[in-house]
């Protein structure tokens, strides 16, 4: 479903290093929620997602760092927001088992990925062990 | 006091704090020291934690907004989250925190009557 979507214009891009920018986040995703036509709930939930992957890069990225970009997209006469979170960190070991509910590496609640997984309509995780990780999530206009 | 952050209105025994804007981690944790300050320096029975203006409560926010209440509980007070916007709401069940244990009121309203309620199971529960 992501792989088809057509991309309106260049994504913003920005590095996630500190806590800071985890506010830059949820507003540059907020603006695009707004200018895709997303309700107040579903922008709610694709910013909150957002602040949860963006914290995950903090928290478990190498050196807490990572990159971020947002973008707009449109299919079948629909608009969504496309936001992609990459780092260089650990990467996960197990894709299935952090995907599920409870599951955490760090002694937190384990509600990252799960948890954000189901705010948004689609959310595609690629890591290997060593290799960072890649979270792309889609939020659709209804 | 010079660090604090967040303005707290004393009404009666209760302290009402709201808070606003968007909350960065280190803010939100200043909050929590403060607002766990003000309990035990002043003689108040009661808070409520005003998040109407909060358009984002993520899991990090939720749970110190749970910690908060629970150390108020501890410290010998009752305390409500008060107005949590609905599309928040639904945001957080569907993330899965867990906030059941949480007394929360619609409005402040509301909350003062929740905290009235609270004090008065808690006096009744001492009695024989």
């Amino acid at each position: 479903m992501t792989t088809h979507a057509a991309t309106d214009r260049e994504p913003a891009v920005f590095e996630i290093a500190h806590e800071a920018d985890l506010i830059r986040v949820r507003k540059v995703l907020r603006a695009e929620a707004q200018t895709a036509g997303l309700n107040l709930v579903d922008a709610t939930k694709l910013i909150t997602a957002g602040s949860e992957l963006a914290r995950n890069i903090l928290n478990y990225a190498t050196g807490g760092r990572g990159r971020v970009s947002v973008e707009r997209v449109h299919q079948q006469g629909r608009q969504g927001v496309r936001a992609t979170f990459a780092d260089g960190g650990p990467g996960i070991d197990d894709i299935e088992a952090a995907l599920a509910d409870g599951f955490s590496s760090s002694g937190s609640m384990g509600l990252g990925l799960p948890g954000s997984r189901r705010l948004v309509d689609d959310m595609t995780l690629t890591s290997a062990p060593g290799s960072g990780t890649t979270v792309v999530i889609v939020k659709w206009q209804r | 006091m010079t660090d604090d952050v967040v303005p707290v209105m004393k009404i009666g025994d209760t302290l009402l704090v709201a808070l606003q804007g968007d909350l960065d981690d280190t803010t939100v944790i200043q909050i929590e020291e403060q607002l766990t300050r003000e309990i035990a320096h002043t003689s108040a029975t009661g808070m409520l934690i005003d998040v109407s203006r909060l358009s984002v409560v993520d899991s990090f926010i939720a749970r110190v907004l749970a910690r908060i209440v629970a150390m108020v509980r501890l410290l010998g007070a009752q305390a409500a989250v008060v107005g949590i916007q609905p599309a928040v709401a639904i945001t957080l069940v569907e993330l899965g925190v867990p906030m059941g244990h949480l007394d929360t009121a619609l409005n402040a309203e509301q909350g003062l009557a929740l905290l009235r309620r609270l004090r008065h199971d808690d006096a009744g529960a001492d009695r024989p």
